[in-house]
């Protein structure tokens, strides 16, 4: 028993030693036991109590925080700015979005076996490709591969060409603006501008209670644990070497004989798979699902999380999101005027001041203070992957 | 040449040589600018004697002469005589017994009740105008002082026609243009053959092309209707030669219901005649339809292209990705806003339609001071680094929004247009031009031109296109690279101001007004390649081309959607756009 559990600390971590591990642990076990603990067993008053909303709020952080994970891995480690994730982020939740939708039954508004929206765009019949998202099974597939197909179609096209750099970037927000476009359509029959929301049940459990609540937390944690310690298996191995090499000079990779578009395509489809998830474990989280969220705006703030948190690193980015979107609900809050201001502000600062984001900047420090010739011999040289 | 050269600043001696190339620059995108012609009120002249006995004798308590008066002033057609008319028939026409004077008809207004008085406001009898005391003050009566003329039920009946008439004849002969038109088109479709003297009349008199259009349209659709079926088959002909669309339903119905059947057509040339004026008409359609799409793929087309030859500067000679380009639209639109507010608080009313000669050239400036500000402060510390200055000037992109959104309001604000920008010019039947798209064309075509001028013709130029190309050459050769790219910053930043300023003309101007056109700029300045103003130009009129052409069957999202999706795949065949400066370096 202790051999198969070192076996796998050392695929996923490829080590078994407890300085790797501790820090993981403490963190995995605040979010997974710590936290909904708090909520569950303190009184109401008490300063320690973690409220429900608070718990809700942080399990949508923590669905942003895996979103932010693959972009962290094809920006900060392979060098592509994707200004499109929104899509793959809202192609995942609207395959949730339609299961939740299906599973209200004749409890809407409308009490019709079809969602409301439909009933008030007269539309008769559940279009052919609703029909399969009955099934709970069928979602969780297609949360993953949904927007992996699109993103394997889109980054084939893009990468094959070569198409690079600030041209991507730009293509991405075509993109993402042709697909809002799209979606606020009525006629797709995605529910239009309003979206899909008014979610009543997930698998039976009702989305109100506390408790579903609770374990939607608890899910979305463990993912994004599990999140992370596929990416940081990613970059710690060769993979992880050939995308900063990607990042740092394509053509020199070109020149050795590998062929960039294929790598770039794995990580790309790879992040838009994990864009997915995000976005199907935030929509019963959140409760609503539109447009807004596919949209050119949307993703260019994903794009600032990680920067903001630090480029090339995992822990950074989901630091970024999380703490970026923690500031957006205490500013629309208390001072809405704020917001845009301190976001822009924000974009600014971090290009400018701290290109290597909060983490980056901090690990940069670490390093000078400790350089590398201070250290002893016979360690294995620090791989520089800023 | 002496010691003043040798003391003058080179800043100076640039500016002076931009100076005159910008002159001429914005003389040239000036192409709209010709002044308002305002319109004048024509005095109402005084009726002639036998008009004003004829007006007295309305007065009278015999019925008979009351009568009498009214045929002959019916037989004057006189438009003065219509609120006469008017105020017989439905109430208002009064004999004024002021005391001691003379009794006379008069119009009278709406009753103003003060306190327990009611009083009414007079106008003279022949052609409302308001009647004036010895003080030049408006003349206001008690009520008790007035006795009304009632009209009775013959002479409401005689009197209908007679409104009519006079009225379609007020609007056929108005000296406003717009108006005989509508009014001409009205009279056609109501189908009363009696309009039909009257309108010969006013074709006679008409001296605008359209206008006569429009009444020999309405004359032949009142002869549809004729018991001769020559005429009905000359009517029919004409109207298709005419290529009248409003004629269709009338003919299809010529050509479709049954002989017998109640509105069908016994004669059977008539029905061939109008079998041939439909097919003659809806050719006619499909021609002005493909003109209407060629015209506004042509505009939509220099609306691009204006938009994106500030970016294609500044990302084609720079390299810089300015995500702020869309807020320095707007702000070039609220720069025409506070022009325009400016003139309406502080100038005479007279000079407010010029507000827009001015607003061109502020707006170039205010855009153009803001990128001066963002490069000095901003870019400069980011060249090389395309990405990181896509974020940052989306960071500053995000504060002018909502710095615009604190000042002026979230809400759209109405900027208007200049009666000399409004209306259009009609070409052929069907195709009607608007003026403000025809300036925008000719904007963009200036701006083309300037550009061109500015960067092939002047010093400035060379040295812009010297940095871009071997930047460190140039400065080895005494350029000043960093001033260069702040003013080549600063002038593509003026261009945008400039399409802002034009794009209040024709769309909403609010804090979005960037968002929703910058990715458009994009596309096109990444189909057509950098570094080369002719790759803008073609990418513009070819995305604009084929967004218009594909609209009509998609519908305008789905056709959007097709262009970004066509885009894309285009991009893959020519990942640098269309037409790319060949370098020999490898981009790493």
């Amino acid at each position: 028993m202790p051999f198969i559990i070192g076996y796998l600390m050392n695929t996923l971590y490829t080590s078994t030693s407890l300085r790797t591990w501790l820090p993981f642990m403490a963190v995995a076990l605040f979010l997974v036991v710590a936290l909904p603990l708090l909520n569950v067993l303190p009184a109401e008053g008490a300063w320690y109590h973690v409220s429900n909303f608070s718990l809700n709020l942080f399990g949508k952080f923590l669905a942003y925080a895996i979103l932010a994970l693959g972009l962290d891995l094809i920006w900060g480690y392979t060098g592509i700015l994707s200004l499109g994730h929104g899509v793959f982020f809202g192609l995942g939740a609207y395959c949730m979005g339609m299961h939740l939708a299906l599973s209200i039954g004749t409890e809407g508004v409308y009490r019709s076996s079809l969602p409301d929206f439909m009933v008030w765009n007269r539309v008769t019949e559940l279009p052919l490709f609703w029909k399969p998202f009955y099934s709970f099974g069928f979602t969780v597939l297609a949360i993953f591969l949904v927007p992996m197909l699109f993103a394997t179609v889109f980054g084939f096209l893009a990468f094959r060409s070569r198409i690079r750099g600030v041209y991507f970037s730009i293509i991405t927000q075509a993109l993402a603006l042709s697909m809002w476009l799209m979606f606020n359509r009525n006629s797709l029959n995605l529910g239009g501008t309003n979206g899909l929301t008014d979610f009543k049940t997930l698998l039976g459990f009702s989305l109100q209670d506390p408790g579903t609540k609770r374990g939607l937390y608890v899910i979305t944690a463990l993912c994004f644990l599990g999140a992370y310690l596929l990416c940081r298996r990613i970059t710690r191995s060769r993979l992880g070497r050939m995308l900063v090499a990607l990042r740092d000079g394509e053509n020199r990779v070109r020149f050795l004989g590998y062929s960039p578009a294929e790598f770039k395509l794995f990580v790309f489809v790879l992040s838009a798979g994990l864009a997915g998830l995000a976005g199907a474990l935030y929509v019963p989280q959140v409760g609503i699902i539109t447009p807004g969220t596919i949209g050119v705006l949307p993703s260019i703030e994903m794009a600032i999380w990680v920067a903001v948190g630090g480029r090339g690193t995992l822990i950074g980015a989901a630091l970024g999101a999380v703490g970026v979107n923690w500031a957006r609900s205490f500013l629309t809050t208390q001072y809405p005027d704020l917001w845009l201001y301190f976001l822009g502000g924000l974009f600014i600062a971090v290009v400018l001041l701290f290109p290597d984001g909060i983490v980056g900047t901090l690990q940069r420090m670490r390093r000078n203070y400790y350089p590398p010739h201070r250290r002893s011999e016979g360690k294995q040289p620090v791989l520089v992957s800023g | 040449m002496g010691t003043s050269l040798r003391f003058r600043p080179d800043w100076l001696i640039e500016g002076l040589s931009l100076f005159r190339y910008l002159l001429l620059f914005l003389t040239l995108s000036w192409s709209g600018g010709f002044p308002p012609v305002l319109g004048e009120e024509q005095p109402v002249p005084a009726p002639s004697p036998e008009i004003a006995q004829e007006i007295a004798a309305l007065a009278s308590q015999d019925e008979a002469a009351v009568s009498a008066a009214v045929m002959a002033l019916g037989k004057r057609n006189d438009p003065q005589l219509l609120p006469l008319f008017v105020a017989l028939r439905e109430g208002g026409l009064y004999v004024w017994a002021p005391a001691g004077g003379v009794p006379r008809v008069v119009l009278g207004g709406e009753v103003i009740s003060q306190g327990d008085t009611k009083r009414v406001p007079l106008w003279s009898a022949y052609g409302k105008q308001p009647l004036l005391d010895a003080n030049g003050q408006a003349v206001v009566v008690p009520l008790e002082e007035l006795t009304e003329i009632q009209a009775n039920r013959n002479l409401r009946k005689v009197l209908k026609p007679l409104i009519d008439d006079l009225t379609n004849r007020l609007s056929l002969f108005s000296p406003d243009s717009s108006t005989r038109r509508a009014s001409a088109i009205k009279l056609g479709q109501a189908g009363d053959p009696a309009a039909l003297p009257l309108l010969t009349e006013a074709l006679a008199a008409e001296p605008e092309r359209w206008n006569r259009y429009a009444i020999e349209a309405a004359i032949q659709l009142l002869k549809l209707a004729d018991a001769d079926p020559a005429v009905r088959r000359a009517a029919v002909l004409r109207l298709g030669e005419l290529h009248v669309e409003q004629a269709l339903p009338a003919l299809q119905n010529l050509r479709d219901t049954a002989p017998n059947a109640p509105g069908g057509e016994p004669d059977k040339t008539v029905r061939e005649a109008a079998r041939t004026a439909i097919q003659r008409i809806e050719r006619w359609g499909l021609f002005v339809q493909f003109v209407e799409t060629l015209f506004r793929a042509l505009s939509l087309s220099s609306i691009l292209l204006l938009m994106a030859l500030g970016l294609a500067i500044i990302f084609g000679l720079m390299g810089v990705i300015n995500m702020a380009h869309g807020e320095l639209m707007m702000l070039g639109a609220y720069a025409a806003f506070v022009m325009q507010q400016g003139f309406m608080a502080s100038l005479p009313p007279g000079l407010f339609d010029y507000y827009f000669l001015l607003a061109l050239p502020f707006s170039f400036l205010v855009a153009g001071g803001m990128g001066l500000l963002l490069e000095r402060c901003l870019v400069r510390f980011l060249y090389g680094r395309p990405l990181e200055t896509l974020l940052a000037t989306w960071g500053v992109s995000l504060i002018l929004q909502q710095a615009v959104r604190q000042i002026f309001g979230a809400a759209n604000v109405s900027v208007v247009s200049p009666p000399w920008l409004s209306g259009g010019v009609q070409v052929l039947v069907g195709v009607y031009l608007p003026y403000n798209r025809l300036f925008i064309m000719g904007l963009a075509a200036g701006c083309v031109l300037g550009t061109y001028l500015v960067l092939f013709r002047s010093e400035m130029g060379l040295k812009i296109r010297a940095v871009m190309q071997n930047r460190a050459m140039s400065s080895c050769l005494g350029i000043a690279a960093g001033k260069v790219d702040a003013w080549t910053f600063a002038f593509g930043a003026g261009m945008a101001g400039l399409a802002g300023c034009a794009l209040s003309q024709i769309g909403n101007v609010g804090p979005d007004l960037g968002q929703t056109y910058i990715v458009d700029s994009f596309m096109v300045v990444v189909t057509g390649g950098v570094g080369k103003l002719i790759g803008s130009i073609t990418a513009a009129l070819g995305i604009g081309g084929l967004n218009k052409f594909l609209e009509p069957s998609l519908g305008a999202v789905f056709s959007k959607v097709v262009l970004l999706v066509l885009v894309i795949l285009f991009l893959q065949a020519r990942p640098s756009g269309l037409f790319t400066l060949r370098g020999r370096g490898v981009d790493s």
